[in-house]
């Protein structure tokens, strides 16, 4: 069944892959010579293209369509060949998957049956022994019916969303292949395949925001995103290789098993005496701090959204960000025994939520509030993992994927709505021409601000009682940070919410034209505004509450008394998140509803603040003066005085400019003049003399 | 086992195709064809009876087979041949690559056809021959001859600025096989032989290890390319037709990192150990300095180039780790760089053959009129890139892994060459394919041929195949390897138990 789970969305992927080759192919000849436009222009050439592409009619002249004159320059390029079938087998395979994730969930999390399924070897090198192997136990179950729901109702939604778009099977095929990593990543026994996983989705991600190709800023996206990512994946390889010395093997079980007796070991990492675990922790971690762009990593995240809007509600908001926060709770053992990391996750993740929304608040394209809202929640995560409730992160992971995914689709509709525009200043009013929009959007933002009884409501506010309860050093600013950062979510999603949907529309074109989207559309936002709805209370004892023992088991290693002692907080601390999410509502409502003019005044007033907000704290600029441009600079001086003037100055152009010199000087002695030898002659006899007489008459 | 020599049967089938291909005389078209055909045969039947050394080796001894033995010059100086887990596999990369490279050239070159077919076929034996030799004299004609017709190729087929590059890339090399001959020639005074399997079971002095060391390191690190003696390579590159820089990529570079593994570990394994340090830090430098020389490139295969050095420095690295995933990842990794820095650099020859030019600058928004070949050029780039999946990953994963053991500074600086080189290749897909199809010259690119697609997409095969399974190129190599470091490590504790005696 798991086999099933993983591998069908692989088949899909390959399916559309091929499909979307061969009609690429069938509509682009093949050959190897190039005709010559322009100054030419005598016509000599114009016959070549007939004879070349013969190579190519011979494989795939089956596959010729009618519109294969088409130039690929116009702005209406056809749809691909068999775009239809390609959505169909990849949508139908995820569904059967997301079925079977649910069958897997009840199986193992209430009937226990965890299983281990060695596929094949992989890496076999003396005690280095590395199996494909697909795990399942209920942390695992968990991820993988997030991912395939998520993903089964983001592959049905695409279907509407992308349809004008001429290259759908690709779509479709990278969509299918991004799922297949993460499941990969998810069933993961050992931490290379967690890895192939961990950058299995990182090239889709790289793919699909990078889809639209002919866009520079999608490309320019797409590659920030791949490198930030490897930035962390830096850190986590680094962290691989120090948990294979200390344990000599890749395993989760192994590792475990060896973790306790790895307390008290140092390392020594470029001089600094680490303690083995923390350091091992603190590597993997920035792995993770990469994949959900934590704060100092985050940058890629709101660039990616230059993907299409599906995307953005898969990748970057339900499941591959989500991918850090699963890597630390499945390395629970190993973060249980080092708090020093757990201390540092924490402050990471405080940070990040605070920080994250600070921009939130004044971001005006609609995608890249709800990325930085996603940003914010994932450092709600860490601060869990931090104070060591790491089902109570799961928590927030997996209601988080249902309200995100909805605001981000939600958002689609809108999108979709306006034909393409996402400036929220533009809009306005809305919520009289796409009401249904407007009713599941109004879902999220309760989701996401935490209204009572919605899913949010109880694993964020589950979140900041962890971090109260917690022993951890920064458990205070986390408790801190993560209430402060609860009113500003719920002043920037109000504000989305009031400035989109409310008001007066401010472009009457676009208005007008606004129409409610397709069923392939509308359905799967529906889905998830009800499990935004019901994904928090019938879960809740068993993320939060005292069903964890029974649920989770072995799957994570709980801080052993955060249950207990987040049941007994005092109320008015349990009552702050709630009070900050109405303070954060009516500030809001003040703002955009009852006196439009505040807002545009502050921002008048503190220019220095609303410009730091609005460019996003200047990190981008700040790692362009520290790392972009110094390596560029850098490789361009190795490159010219390093290998242009040292090593070759002074190696062989330097060698053979030196025996051109000596020739030079010996060719002029050969003068051609008689009486120059002669007097050469006379010197060399002359001194041969003296030497035979005075040197054997020393003798 | 065998009943006839196979061996050198592999080795020396492509010298009779040249052979042939010399005697079939001739200008005109058909001449041309025909001697573009007898390669091709040559070069594929060659493989095919390298295919049967593959099925009678036997992996799990990790002692020399198939080995042939003759008088030759003297008592000491033998025609002796061999094959074991480290040389096989490198091998069955020279006759693999082979054909591809003839495909390759099928269109490319007009001129010279017979004599540019018949150097390659002679640079074939000389490669193999390197490869299999098990005597010092013979490996040094066989690795010494191969540079003539690599000189030839570049000199005479190769772009406008052929004459420096070849000169170059010939006095570089020959400069460091120079001292490994007074190497070979002290080795052949100490041992009273010059049999490779005899010298790895002789001590030799201490002193003459570290000198012998150096010797043999002026070559091997000139061949590999290991940082500073690195320039010769992007010229070589650049300059050479496209096949030529397939063959210079995958198989000569390669050279230098299976000397290591046969002279360098086996025989000076105390001057290896003491050396180990020069290596680590040398290889760290290169793959740093190398990939951010290629994030400034504007010549493709100087890019690729650039990229090669940066790549052969986690071979070195593993290779002197001396551990057991070092050794085998530098080896898999070898293999690994051949196949995906040939496809590479064949890629970078598709183009050029269309457009005649390597500037980065004169393409962009390829993928609209050329999407097999975008998809073609995405899986190396990332197998490049060592996307885990392709065999990329694993090679570098594995000498990263054996390198921390032995050495955390230098895995940690390694690493950095895991971001960097993602930022080149992927800026360099970028410029060149993605982006809209504005450039005039561009619009009439076509797709691969058929041709085309016969030598890339068995290549993508082989890179997805090792990527997941890596398991047949490991376990063809595991006994030998494992041999190696046994010896290596017990020399190595031997003399420190030694030093802590005294």
């Amino acid at each position: 069944m798991v086999q099933a789970i993983v591998f069908l969305p692989l088949l899909g992927a390959i399916l559309a892959g091929l499909i979307a080759l061969v009609g690429a192919h069938a509509r682009n000849p093949s050959g190897d010579e190039v005709e010559h436009h322009g100054d030419h222009g005598n016509g000599a050439h114009a016959h070549a293209s007939d004879t070349i592409n013969e190579d190519a009619s011979v494989i795939h002249e089956t596959h010729h369509e009618p519109g294969d004159g088409h130039d690929g320059h116009g702005p209406a390029e056809p749809p691909a060949a068999g775009s239809r079938a390609a959505e169909l087998i990849t949508t139908g395979l995820l569904f059967v998957a997301a079925a079977l994730s649910w069958m897997t969930l009840v199986d193992v999390g209430f009937m226990h049956h965890d299983a281990r399924i060695q596929l094949m070897p992989f890496i076999f090198s003396g005690d280095l022994q590395v199996w494909w192997t697909l795990r399942v136990d209920t942390l695992t179950a968990v991820m993988l019916v997030v991912v395939t729901t998520v993903s089964s109702l983001v592959h049905l939604y695409s279907i509407g969303y992308m349809d004008e778009d001429p290259n759908r099977p690709r779509f479709f095929g990278y969509l299918s292949l991004f799922t297949f990593a993460m499941l990969m990543l998810v069933t993961a026994d050992n931490l290379v395949q967690l890895f192939f996983g961990w950058e299995g989705v990182g090239l889709a991600s790289y793919l699909l925001i990078g889809f639209w190709y002919q866009r520079p800023s999608a490309n320019a996206a797409a590659i920030k995103a791949f490198v930030v990512n490897r930035v962390g994946d830096f850190g986590f390889a680094l962290g691989i290789f120090a948990v294979f010395m200390l344990v000599g093997s890749t395993d989760f079980e192994t590792i475990f098993h060896a973790a306790p007796g790895l307390t008290g070991k140092t390392i020594n990492f470029l001089g600094w005496h680490a303690d083995a675990l923390t350091l091992t922790c603190l590597l993997l971690f920035m792995g993770a701090m990469g994949k959900s762009a934590q704060f100092l990593l985050h940058t890629w995240l709101p660039d990616a959204m230059e993907g299409p809007t599906p995307v953005s509600a898969l990748i970057h908001a339900a499941t591959m960000v989500t991918a850090g926060v699963f890597m630390v709770a499945r390395l629970s053992p190993l973060f249980e025994l080092a708090p020093t990391a757990q201390a540092v996750v924490m402050f990471f993740g405080a940070t990040t939520a605070f920080f994250a929304a600070t921009i939130g608040l004044v971001q005006n394209d609609i995608k890249r509030i709800v990325a930085y809202s996603t940003c914010s929640q994932l450092g709600y995560m860490f601060v869990a993992m931090g104070a060591g409730a790491y089902s109570v992160g799961m928590f927030h992971l997996f209601t988080h994927a249902f309200f995100k995914a909805l605001l981000f689709l939600g958002s689609g509709s809108v999108i979709y709505a306006m034909h393409h525009e996402q400036d929220i200043r533009n809009m306005g009013g809305l919520w009289k021409k796409i009401p249904y929009t407007y009713a599941v959007m109004m879902v999220g933002t309760l989701a996401l601000t935490g209204f009572p009884l919605t899913a949010g409501y109880f694993s964020k506010d589950a979140i900041i009682e962890s971090a109260y309860a917690s022993h951890n050093p920064f458990a205070v600013y986390g408790f801190l940070m993560t209430v402060v950062a609860a009113g500003l979510t719920s002043f920037y999603s109000w504000r989305l919410i009031f400035k989109t949907f409310h008001g007066e529309p401010h472009d009457e074109h676009h208005y007008e034209a606004a129409h409610e989207a397709p069923l392939w559309i509308l359905i799967p936002i529906g889905v998830l505004a009800v499990g935004s709805i019901l994904a928090g209370f019938p879960f809740k004892e068993l993320f939060a509450g005292h069903g964890i023992e029974e649920f989770f088991r072995e799957s994570v290693k709980m801080n052993p008394h955060i249950i207990e002692e987040m049941h007994h907080i005092p109320a008015t601390i349990a009552f702050l998140p709630t009070v900050m999410m109405v303070v954060g509502f009516l500030i809001s409502y003040l703002f955009y509803i009852q006196r439009p003019y505040i807002p545009v005044q502050l921002a008048k007033e503190q220019p220095g603040l609303y410009q730091f907000l609005l460019n996003k704290w200047y990190f981008d600029e700040l790692y362009d003066f520290i790392f972009v441009r110094p390596a560029k600079w850098i490789g361009y001086q190795l490159w010219k005085k390093g290998d242009g003037f040292i090593i070759d100055g002074f190696g062989p152009d330097g060698v053979s400019a030196r025996v051109l010199d000596v020739t030079r000087n010996v060719v002029k002695i050969q003068t051609g003049y008689l009486y120059h030898y002669a007097f050469a002659m006379l010197i060399g006899a002359a001194g041969l003399i003296t030497w035979f007489m005075f040197g054997f008459g020393g003798q | 086992m065998t009943t006839w020599p196979i061996l050198s049967v592999t080795t020396f089938l492509p010298l009779v195709g040249a052979l042939i291909v010399y005697l079939s005389r001739g200008d005109d078209e058909a001449a041309k064809r025909n001697s573009r055909w007898i390669a091709l045969w040559t070069t594929l039947i060659t493989f095919a009876v390298s295919v049967i050394l593959v099925m009678r080796f036997d992996p799990a001894n990790p002692d020399f087979q198939f080995v042939e033995k003759a008088n030759w010059l003297a008592t000491g100086i033998t025609y002796h041949m061999g094959v074991d887990g480290i040389s096989l596999p490198l091998v069955i990369l020279t006759t693999a690559v082979m054909p591809f490279c003839i495909i390759a050239s099928w269109k490319a070159i007009t001129s010279r056809v017979r004599e540019y077919m018949m150097a390659f076929l002679i640079l074939e034996t000389l490669m193999v021959g390197t490869f299999s030799a098990l005597d010092l004299v013979l490996f040094y004609l066989f690795f010494e001859g191969g540079l003539i017709p690599m000189f030839l190729i570049i000199g005479v087929w190769g772009g406008p600025r052929r004459v420096y590059a070849s000169f170059k890339f010939f006095l570089y090399t020959l400069l460091g096989s120079v001292l490994m001959l007074l190497a070979i020639m002290a080795l052949y005074w100490n041992g009273g032989t010059t049999d490779i399997p005899t010298l790895m079971h002789t001590a030799v002095p201490r002193s003459l290890q570290t000198w012998a060391w150096l010797a043999f390191f002026a070559s091997f690190a000139v061949k590999m390319p290991m940082w500073p003696v690195h320039t010769w390579l992007p010229d070589a590159h650049v300059e050479a037709p496209t096949a030529g820089s397939v063959v210079l990529a995958a198989i000569l570079l390669k050279m230098g990192g299976y000397g290591f593994l046969r002279f360098s570990l086996p025989m000076f394994p105390l001057a290896s150990h003491d050396f180990a340090p020069l290596i680590f830090t040398l290889s760290a430098i290169a793959i740093i300095y190398t990939s951010l020389v290629a994030l400034m490139q504007e010549d493709m295969k100087k890019l690729i180039a650039y990229s090669s050095v940066a790549h052969m420095g986690f071979v070195t690295m593993g290779i002197f780790a001396g551990t057991m995933q070092g050794v085998a990842g530098g080896m898999f990794q070898m293999i690994s760089h051949g196949i995906v820095s040939g496809a590479l650099f064949l890629c970078v020859g598709i183009v050029y053959d269309r457009l005649h030019t390597r500037e980065i600058a004169a393409y962009g928004g390829l993928v609209n009129r050329m999407p097999l070949y975008a998809m073609t050029f995405m899986v190396f780039t990332m197998a490049n890139v060592g996307l885990p999946g392709t065999s990329g990953f694993v090679g570098e994963f594995m000498t990263l892994l054996g390198t921390f053991k032995v050495s955390i500074p230098t895995a940690f600086f390694a690493s950095f060459g895991v971001i960097l080189s993602a930022a080149y290749a992927l800026w360099l897909y970028r410029k060149v394919v993605f982006g809209a199809l504005v450039k005039p010259s561009l619009a009439s690119m076509k797709d691969l041929t058929f041709r085309e697609c016969l030598t890339l997409f068995p290549m993508i095969a082989l890179t997805i195949l090792f990527g997941v399974w890596p398991k047949p190129v490991l376990d063809m190599s595991a006994a030998s390897v494992q041999q190696l470091v046994n010896n290596y490590n017990s020399a190595v504790t031997a003399v420190k138990a030694a030093a802590l005696l005294q």
